[in-house]
């Protein structure tokens, strides 16, 4: 069973040799290509899952080694991946949401001639994504993780004839890299601190290491995390993101790659177990980031930054969650699972609305579009009710249990952490309230486009709503299935570990508060966007509206912190090189130089000058004998 | 008197000569104080044989002479051929050691 | 001459402190006379001395070689060369390169001094005398060293001095390094140059004389500059002729005018 591992990465990476080096004769085909490898490797996760339950509990865990890759002396890396039930639980959602976005990327992307490359990418990323939740050492991780960051370059800037988009990727590379040091430090602390970098050496040998070196280690993961999940403060980059076509904001920006960060805090746990300041850092960027992207949601107009927005602050409750040690873990990543069907779901809804109406983005120039696109409409709102969580469905189960565990962090931690995750979740209906308000209800307000064609919303083919339908059923129906009985949370249990969270006031109430908090966001969102009319051109709104709009001044915190700062930095670097270094190396150069054309002199070519140095030597010489004699 | 007034004076002339090495341009005197150096140097090898008592001192003497001999022989034929090419004997004409 | 005592005799000390201080003065002359060959004669001075100490050290050989040798055939040498450069060629004492002086004299007098320190502080009491090595007379005695335990550096110096031989024709023998012209080529540069095309004019055309120091006189009168030797020319050795026609001319009118008169006087008497 284990030598069927490397086919799950072997058959994607195929997939992209195959379409990104066939050339043009692949362009009938590529994309069935693409998609019956991303199918196959689904198929043999979904091989791997059957025979995994089949065995006990402990024994589950299988584990390959295919080669020694950089074997030097005590600094030993393999190509060796690791299958337990973490992983597993990744495998099935990322090959499977992957195979579904594939199915709709076909339809999606039927006008454009560059499909055959699209699919190249989106395998390539399925390959380095699935590499990363394989991998059995921290180095491995890495070169996932920097396949899917290239991956990811890749698909945002697909349609890099618009300079937004090659923008946007750039920006989106560059913030990651930021991340990526973080994640290379980590490994190179590691490698000091315990001499090796796999994940089980490592994670066992946290209880006898001391709590300074595992901070600095979790906080430079964090710092990986961040910048690949888009949490706060390297959260910017995720809303120009959207700048890639629609299937890749589901699967890349979405359910897959954005939750990488969530993963590697989960798997590197018992480092963070260890080291309680870092766990704490980790819940604070968690709690900032929920309500920083449920407010950035509340503002935008454009349906896929709102999503972003709501992406962000989901993954803010994963990564909070991740921060609360065991008490958390099961739920970070239940809700991880979950969010992938639902949000998934919300893409490709809001990309079949873009399709039928001409790309068109902004909802102000939607509206009333259920009559349009019923199945859209129907498999959006199921997906909506889920992520705002609704009660049986998949996000009340997995939020609900965030909420519960973040009250149970105990003392004042555990009320701020709690209160923080109750207004997020208030703050999500609000903002999905007024996203489905605006979309699919009111009256219509769409105009002909610059060109002068008028838009005919009209229901996307079958090769996208079957995706859209899929994902729907596990947005409804996969809360419910992992929660009850705690399933989920003892699937996971054998790797993540796990507590039952006790939270200082009983569970129902916290159940019932979030419910309520979640109709009061209903209900406000509706007497904003329901009951009135909603203008084409939004209103100039509140200073928060404005900041918010404006991703609350992210791009402007950055251009003046570290745009400007770097700018200042470099400048007087320049002057510091210019006048300190060179001056010092000038100086020294002047002053021998000076010293040379003095001792020069010396050299005036006079033989007789020689001679007095050879007589004045010869003194010397015998002064000296003498003088030792006399000693 | 003690003999060894004899290597005083042989230090003296010596240390005379080697000023005039010094001191001098023309290359002819110059040839000359070291002609005077030697023959310092050989006062004290003749007076270090009469104080050993044998005759390897005088012996030394003579090899230096004829050494001597031989360096002026070269020596001036070397001023000759300079004086030849720069019509004069002065040793600092001749500061083509500096760059 | 054997009973050479360890310790000099009074007369010895006598000679010494005569001689040694010529010997000093020829020295200090040497370096000091602006005229290389008066500092040639002092230094040849000086080295007579020392030949005369040589002998009353029992180095009765070496006395003799140090007169015949150095005196005789290097001094000569040198005078030669001197004479070469020029005998009258007076140096300039006055120093030219800055500090060589001070320096030179510093070192100087810190190395006499360090030297005379050494000897006194080696303390030599005791001589033994060349009493026994020249038992056997002091050319004996030598030449049974130079042939026994030094032999092989007596060869050796013989090579030397071939050395030093070939050595000194090398460098004093200019090499040809191109044909000599032909009485042709000689009278095609001369025409090619387009200066006296015939032969320079002989001394004394015109003139009265036709010595080689009198220069030939132009048809105007003047001498020529041409027509003597450059040697003579620069020793101021020309005599210059041109007055003498004149003075010739006026000795000669004198004379005719005495002669008139005197016939007027004899014609006036009949």
């Amino acid at each position: 069973m284990e030598n069927l591992i490397a086919l799950l990465v072997a058959a994607p990476l195929l997939g992209a040799a195959v379409l990104l080096c066939g050339g043009r004769r692949l362009d009938r085909i590529g994309h069935w290509l693409g998609t019956v490898l991303a199918a196959g490797s689904f198929l043999i996760g979904a091989v791997l899952f059957v025979d995994m339950i089949g065995k006990g509990a402990d024994d589950r865990a299988l584990h390959q080694k295919l080669f020694s890759w950089v074997p030097v002396e005590s600094f030993q890396a393999d190509i060796a991946f690791q299958l337990d039930q973490l992983s597993m639980t990744f495998v099935l959602l990322i090959t499977g949401v992957g195979t579904l976005i594939h199915v709709y990327s076909i339809g999606y992307m039927e006008h454009d001639e560059r499909r055959r490359r699209f699919f190249g990418y989106l395998n390539l990323f399925l390959a380095a994504m699935l590499l990363l939740v394989l991998a059995d050492n921290y180095l491995l991780l890495y070169f996932g993780w920097e396949g899917v960051g290239l991956a990811s370059y890749l698909l945002i800037g697909f349609w890099q004839h618009k300079p937004s988009a090659a923008t946007a990727a750039k920006k989106a590379f560059l913030v990651n890299r930021v991340g990526d040091i973080g994640l290379s430090i980590a490994i190179m602390l590691m490698f000091t601190t315990f001499g090796t970098f796999a994940f089980g050496p490592v994670l066992e040998a946290t209880g006898d290491t001391g709590e300074g070196k595992l901070t600095a280690i979790g906080l430079m993961l964090l710092l990986a995390a961040c910048g690949k999940s888009a949490q706060v403060p390297l959260q910017s980059w995720l809303g120009d993101a959207m700048e890639g076509p629609t299937p890749v904001s589901a699967l890349i920006h979405a359910a897959t790659m954005v939750t990488a960060g969530v993963y590697l805090i989960v798997r590197s746990g018992a480092i963070f177990d260890a080291a309680p300041t870092a766990q704490l850092v980790v819940t604070v960027v968690g709690a900032v980031t929920l309500l920083f992207g449920a407010i950035v949601g509340c503002a935008k107009d454009d349906i896929k930054k709102a999503l972003a927005g709501s992406t962000m602050s989901q993954i803010g409750y994963m990564i909070l969650a991740a921060g609360l040690g065991p008490i958390g873990y099961a739920f970070a990543i239940m809700h991880l699972v979950t969010h992938g069907f639902f949000k998934a779901g919300l893409f490709l809804g809001a990309g079949s609305v873009m399709h039928g109406m001409n790309d068109e983005v902004d909802m102000r120039k939607y509206g009333g579009l259920r009559k349009y696109m019923p199945v859209t409409f129907i498999t959006f709102g199921l997906g909506y009710l889920a992520l705002i969580g609704f009660p049986g469905l998949s996000g009340f189960f997995s939020k609900d249990k965030i909420i519960e565990a973040a009250f149970a962090a105990g003392g004042t931690q555990g009320w701020i952490l709690g209160a923080a995750t109750l207004l997020g979740a208030g703050l999500t209906a609000f903002y999905m309230t007024r996203v489905m308000l605006m979309t699919f209800f009111g009256e219509k307000r769409w105009q002909p486009d610059a060109d002068g064609n008028e838009p005919h919303p009209h229901e996307s083919p079958s090769s996208m709503t079957i995706p859209m339908i899929v994902l729907a059923f596990g947005s409804v129906f996969a809360g419910g299935f992992f929660g009850i009985g705690d399933r989920f949370v003892n699937w996971l249990e054998p790797v993540t570990k796990f507590e039952h969270p006790h939270p200082p006031i009983s569970i129902p109430v916290i159940t019932g508060a979030t419910i309520a908090v979640l109709l009061l966001g209903v209900a406000a969102a509706y007497l904003q966007y329901g009951r009135k009319p909603i203008p084409v051109v939004a209103p100039r709104g509140s200073l928060l509206t404005r900041a918010a709009r404006r991703d609350l001044l992210q791009d402007d915190f950055n251009h003046v912190v570290l745009v400007r700062g770097g700018e200042h930095l470099t400048r007087s670097l320049v002057y510091l090189d210019h006048k300190g270094v060179d001056g010092v190396v000038n100086g020294t150069a002047a002053a021998v130089g000076g010293l040379s054309g003095r001792l020069r002199k010396l050299q005036n070519g006079y033989a007789r000058s020689y001679a007095v140095s050879m007589f004045g030597g010869t003194a010397i010489l015998i002064a000296a004998t003498l003088l030792m004699r006399a000693v | 008197m003690n003999p060894v007034n004899y290597l005083y004076l042989a230090s003296l002339l010596f240390t005379i000569g080697a000023a005039g090495v010094l001191i001098r341009r023309n290359a002819i005197v110059v040839f000359m104080c070291v002609e005077l150096m030697l023959n310092a140097c050989n006062l004290a090898l003749v007076t270090f044989s009469r104080m050993h008592g044998n005759l390897d001192g005088q012996i030394i003497a003579f090899f230096t002479m004829v050494v001597a001999a031989a360096e002026v022989v070269v020596g001036l034929a070397i001023i000759v051929s300079l004086f030849r090419s720069r019509h004069s004997a002065s040793v600092d004409d001749a500061s083509l050691m500096k760059l | 001459m054997s009973a050479l005592a360890a310790a000099a005799s009074t007369g010895e000390a006598v000679q010494f402190w005569i001689l040694g201080t010529v010997a000093v003065v020829g020295a200090l002359s040497t370096i000091l006379m602006k005229k290389a060959v008066h500092s040639a004669l002092c230094l040849a001075g000086t080295m007579i001395i020392l030949a005369v100490f040589y002998l009353a050290n029992g180095a009765y050989f070496l006395g003799i070689v140090q007169i015949v040798v150095y005196t005789g055939a290097i001094m000569m040498l040198f005078l030669f060369v001197v004479m070469l450069v020029g005998v009258t060629a007076a140096d300039s004492l006055k120093e030219t390169l800055k500090g060589q002086r001070w320096l030179a004299a510093g070192c100087g007098i810190g190395f006499g001094i360090l030297l005379i320190a050494g000897i006194g502080n080696a303390g030599i009491k005791e001589f033994n005398g060349l009493g026994q090595a020249n038992a056997a007379g002091n050319v004996q005695g030598l030449a049974k060293l130079i042939f026994t335990d030094y032999v092989f550096a007596f060869e050796i110096t013989g090579a030397l001095l071939i050395t030093a031989t070939v050595g000194a024709m090398v460098l004093t023998n200019r090499e040809r390094t191109e044909r000599a012209k032909t009485q042709r080529e000689l009278s095609e540069q001369r025409v090619r140059e387009g200066k006296h095309l015939p032969p320079l004019p002989a001394p004394g055309v015109y003139a009265r004389h036709n010595a080689v120091d009198i220069a030939g006189l132009l048809p105007d009168g003047t001498p020529s500059e041409l027509t003597v030797m450059q040697t003579l020319r620069e020793r101021g050795q020309i005599r210059d002729v041109s007055t003498e026609a004149l003075n010739d001319l006026k000795a000669l009118e004198q004379r005719s005018e005495e002669r008139l008169g005197r016939d007027r006087e004899e014609e006036a008497a009949k």
